[in-house]
């Protein structure tokens, strides 16, 4: 891999199809970051007891069985799907939109990253995130998330889950190479007949765009993502409610001239 | 592995069998990824579970636990009926024209020579006609003469129809079909097919065979020696491959040297009864030529100056034990009270079966039990396992804390046959020993006692050589020095196994590994890998000769002269084996002399360590048939379809019947389903149940239910079930899938469900929980009975009832 320099965008390529859910982004996460985990418990869910992202998972392989119900059938990452999720450090970030003390920050490698010194605990980024990638520390009492290995790529190093990945499902690299690498990799897929892969997040209709961005193998509804219809910034949400009360406004007030004219009739 | 790990990428084709490579082999299984990105290569995976490796692989089939010998021997048939066998390594280079002796025969599942009261078949009729002039095998290079391997094998294999391997595995005939038509183009000199495999296929009363039927088809199919083919084991830890190697098993010596029998008092007794006979004149067959050198050599390494000439190098030191002395017999014989005590170390006998109640119950006969670990284990705590009154077991159980393997170097084997080095990363904690430091103190306390007091034959331990630096803590260094050997009137390393002498001049600890330590330097140390591919890899086949070291002699790809055809060259010029260039052979490290002209006319056959030279698709190597054929489990749903009157494998030993203990075998109406078990990725055996991290991951025990019988049963996922066969239960949670499925077997429907092993009354699992594991071994389940060969349990197929608690 080429040295990691400053002032570039960085990103993840998580090529879903070849995600053979073992987890070892997981624990690497965890093993470099000091993450202790949450306590057990069985979920029977498929193979997944993480869950969900929080402050303990910052990566999390989700399990999605469509297995049919005949004898043979083809794997080829549709029938039980497996994705390695993470925070998708996107360009227009929620949480960053709605931090009221400048915690969360862009770093000098575009990654979203949360000052553990300036959090304040409030919260916002929590509810804001769209993704559920946000969890409190109990302990500290702030907001945690992945740093894209933050402290890795200023030491020159790969993030742990991407270093870890046997398959190359987690690719990272500057997003550029990764946003190439991905159409070559969706196209030759296409050219195989498996029409239902598609790309999540390579371009900016998903709140403008995923530094670290998805090879999915159906549609985003069935991973639990924002389709692009959906995924709009916290602040565009508030448009329709900003038009309403603008509108009450401007009724309120005529209806306020109106009273006043017709008391003045009176 | 017949190859090696990386070599997965070369393959056009990959068949998957009893394995879960991306569960089991997660980092190994990035070169199947490769063959499939890379360069198109289909992946088809027959499991009785839809595993994370179907989740990825082109065709997955639902296939009945211990039915594979009926799916190769399927695609055996396919082969042979449709004319898709490579043509000219199957006249040239496999047994197809040996000519089989007049009485052997196979009739309603039983094969010649059958003693039904001992169970065992007298193999005499299993060989070759011999050639009256030059006492060879007789051959019939056309391949017509009836008694030709080829046209028996045609014959025999006639009856694994699609519609008969369909009744049999429970896999669709459209569904076959579709497998068979691949498969059966990988008989073309230009496309090659590996078959990968793991203790899928050795867990079965019929292991051998189920692992010898895919050779045959690889051997049809011309896909043995070549990159991207072969039959690859994966291997069970890191470490599996090597432990084989140095004679874990007990039938061996290091080196696959057999162990010696009783009557046999000489070296020549030895090597008469033990190597592979030259059976036609081009046969090198180095392993018996060279067997008394090999047996001599490693003789003189352990016993030094007291191995002499005329006291056949101390050949009387060695055991000839007179019985078996594998794995279950150890339990069985201390279960009769005929055992003292027992050390036990890197594994936890309680917990990996089979049968562990009974396995219990034979610890808890023991005298004495020493435990080596770096963890307390199931076996180190059976005394005080839940439900058992500790004050009933006499067994006095001492725990000697060993280091884990992160705390010293030495090397690991991986599947692929690299021995690869490692260094010591943490020091050891507490007063933790390495346990070759536990045995060398040991050995010197009862080395002491012999000497003081005699005894009836104390040669063979006072006369071990030990010669390191500190007898008490031998260092892996020497003892990997050791291994390799040296030329006892040089002093120098030995640099080849082919140099090895049977007049007591050379040593060597495991000669397969002769050359892997020179006076150069530890060659495992060596990593020369990617950082240099063009230097490291010059042919572009993924050999990279200089990382670490591969037994034998580096050879990457065993076999390898069979890659090339008669003139030398390759069958596949874009995947490259070994070449002849005129003058020698180039590529991987040749598995031939390096400068045997192939259109010598008495150049050497292409199988070297045969005694035919050349590969067997009907062999006397195996006490339970020379061609593979199915048997039903020894706990089946079914009878037998090829032959209901010999259903199961009609020479495995039955231990609870030979000791007059009663059956423990379960019927289909008391115990309806079929079960298998299996590990999971997020696990490694038991001893992660001490890792937090893990242990999130996959916290509790559980067992995998199909959808459809769940719902007959009114089970969810979550919900708390009672698995039981003969032998005992589990009592866990359950996980409802559609992965598992029904499948219509001999005209029946059946089920499968599957069960993880990793969980018992040790770790942190055990701990949180209010049972404290009680009923958490999943070998309480399975059965006590074993390969004919092997005598490796059947773990992987065996009957269950399923109930909701």
């Amino acid at each position: 891999m080429a040295t990691i320099k400053a002032g570039e965008t960085y990103g993840f390529f998580t090529d879903t199809s070849v995600c053979i859910g073992c987890k070892a982004c997981e624990v690497a996460c965890k093993e470099w970051n000091q993450l202790q985990g949450d306590s057990p418990s069985f979920l029977a869910d498929s193979f997944d007891n993480t869950g969900s992202l929080d402050a303990q998972n910052w990566r999390h392989v989700k399990f999605i069985e469509h297995v049919p119900d005949q004898s043979s059938t083809a794997g080829n990452g549709a029938a039980w799907l497996m994705m390695s999720d993470v925070c998708k450090h996107c360009k227009h970030a929620s949480c960053m939109e709605v931090c009221p003390t400048g915690a969360i920050i862009r770093t000098e490698f575009n990654t979203v990253f949360i000052q553990q010194d300036v959090c304040n605990g409030c919260r916002n980024c929590v509810a804001a995130c769209p993704y559920g990638v946000i969890g409190m520390n109990q302990q500290t009492g702030t907001a945690h998330k992945c740093t894209l290995c933050y402290d890795r790529l200023q030491g020159g190093l790969e993030p742990a889950c991407a270093k870890a990945c046997p398959t190359q499902s987690i690719q990272f690299g500057p997003l550029a190479e990764l946003q190439q690498a991905a159409d070559v990799r969706v196209a030759a897929l296409h050219s195989q007949g498996v029409t239902q892969a598609q790309l999540y997040g390579r371009d900016d209709k998903v709140y403008g765009g995923l530094n670290a961005f998805f090879l999915l193998m159906d549609k985003p509804e069935t991973y639990g993502l924002p389709n692009a219809e959906n995924a709009t910034l916290p602040s565009r949400n508030d448009v329709g409610g900003y038009l309403t009360a603008a509108v009450t406004a401007v009724l309120a007030v005529i209806g306020g001239l109106v009273a006043f004219r017709r008391r003045g009739m009176g | 592995m017949t190859n090696h790990w990386r070599d997965i990428k070369n393959a056009d084709l990959i068949l998957i069998n009893g394995a879960n490579p991306a569960e089991a082999h997660p980092v190994g299984f990035q070169w199947f990824m490769r063959a499939k990105l890379d360069r198109g290569a289909k992946m088809i995976h027959a499991d009785p579970r839809f595993t994370r490796t179907s989740a990825v692989a082109d065709m997955y089939l639902r296939i009945r636990t211990g039915s594979d010998v009926a799916y190769f021997g399927g695609l055996i048939n396919h082969v042979l009926q449709n004319n898709l066998f490579h043509d000219a390594y199957v006249r040239n280079y496999t047994n197809a024209s040996f000519i089989v002796k007049q009485g052997y025969a196979f009739n309603d599942g039983l094969f010649s020579g059958y003693d039904p009261d001992k169970r065992t078949y007298n193999i005499a009729t299993w060989s070759y006609e011999s050639d009256s002039a030059s006492g060879f095998a007789r051959r019939d290079l056309t391949l017509q003469d009836p008694r030709s391997v080829f046209q028996l094998m045609k014959n025999h294999y006639s009856r694994y129809t699609p519609e008969v391997v369909s009744s049999i595995t429970g896999i669709p005939v459209a569904d076959f079909n579709k497998v068979a038509d691949l498969v059966g183009q990988m008989g073309k000199p230009d496309k090659v097919m590996t078959i990968v495999y793991a203790v899928g296929l050795t867990h079965h009363t019929t292991g051998g065979q189920l692992i010898r039927s895919g050779a045959v088809l690889q051997l049809l199919l011309g896909n043995m020696g070549r990159p991207g083919g072969g039959m690859n084991a994966e291997r069970g830890h890191a470490n599996i491959q090597g432990n084989t190697d140095h004679a874990i098993s007990w039938e061996i010596l290091p080196g696959y040297l057999k162990i010696p029998a009783p009557g046999q008092k000489t070296i020549a007794d030895y090597v008469a009864q033990s190597a592979p006979k030259k059976s036609d004149k081009n046969s090198w067959n180095f392993f018996g030529t060279n067997y008394s050198k090999f047996m001599v050599s490693t003789l003189k390494a352990w016993y030094g100056d007291a191995a002499k000439k005329d006291n056949e190098f101390a050949f009387d030191f060695v055991p000839k034990p007179a019985s078996n002395a594998s794995w279950m017999t150890i339990y069985d014989q201390a279960l009769k009270g005929k055992m003292e005590g027992l050390l036990l170390s890197g594994m936890t006998a309680a917990s990996i079966g089979p049968d562990s109640n009974q396995v219990q119950s034979a610890l808890g006969k023991l005298k004495w039990l020493v435990i080596m670990d770096a963890l307390p284990t199931t076996s180190s705590e059976f005394w005080r396992a839940p439900g058992v009154d500790a004050s009933q077991i006499k067994t006095e159980v001492f725990m000697l804390p060993a280091t884990h393997w992160i705390e010293k170097d030495g090397s690991f084997v991986n599947s692929g046959r690299w021995s690869q080095w490692k260094d010591q990363v943490l020091p050891p904690q507490g007063q933790s020993r390495h346990d070759h430091w536990i045995l060398a103190d040991l050995f010197q306390r009862v080395k002491k006692l012999y000497q003081a007091q005699g005894g009836k034959f104390p040669d063979p331990i006072t006369s071990l050589t030990f010669n390191y630096k500190d007898p008490l803590k031998p260092e892996l260094d020497e003892i990997a020095r050791e291994i390799n050997g040296k030329d006892l009137t040089t002093g120098k390393q030995m640099t080849s196994f082919a140099n090895l002498k049977d007049d007591g001049t050379t040593t060597t600890g495991d000669w397969i590994y002769t050359g892997s330590y020179l006076d150069s330097g530890n060659l495992m140390k060596r990593r020369g890998g990617i950082q240099d591919p063009k230097t490291n890899d010059p042919t572009g086949m993924g050999f990279y000769p200089n990382w670490s070291w591969s037994w034998p002699l580096n050879r990457r790809v065993m076999y390898n002269r069979a890659s090339a055809d008669l003139d030398g060259k390759p069958w596949d010029p874009a995947r490259p084996g070994i070449t002849w260039d005129g003058s020698k052979w180039v590529g991987d490290v040749p598995d031939y002399p390096l400068t045997m002209n192939p259109h010598d006319p008495n150049a050497w056959l292409p199988f070297i360590m045969n005694g035919e030279g050349v590969g067997r698709l009907f062999s006397n190597g195996m006490v339970d048939g020379p061609f593979p054929e199915h048997y039903e489990p020894v706990e089946s749903p079914v009878a037998n379809p090829l032959h209901p009157n010999n259903s199961a494998s009609p020479v495995a030993f039955l231990y609870d019947k030979a000791a007059g203990r009663p059956n423990r075998f379960g019927t289909p109406q008391e115990f309806p389903y079929i079960a298998t078990s299996y590990r999971l990725t997020e696990h490694e055996h038991y001893v992660t149940q001490h890792v937090p991290h893990l242990v999130q991951l996959q916290p509790k025990p559980f067992v995998e239910i199909p959808y459809e019988l769940a719902s007959e049963k009114g089970i969810k996922s979550g919900d708390h079930v009672r698995v039981s066969s003969k032998r005992g239960k589990v009592e866990v949670l359950a996980l409802v899938t559609k992965r598992l499925g029904p499948m219509t077997v001999a005209g029946q429907k059946v089920y499968q469900i599957g069960i993880p092993i990793h969980w018992g009354y040790i770790g942190l699992s055990a701990e949180s929980d209010p049972s404290h594991g009680r009923y958490w071994l999943a070998n309480a389940l399975t059965p006590f009975v074993g390969d004919a060969n092997a005598r490796t349990p059947e773990f992987k197929a065996f009957l269950v009832n399923l109930e909701k608690m």
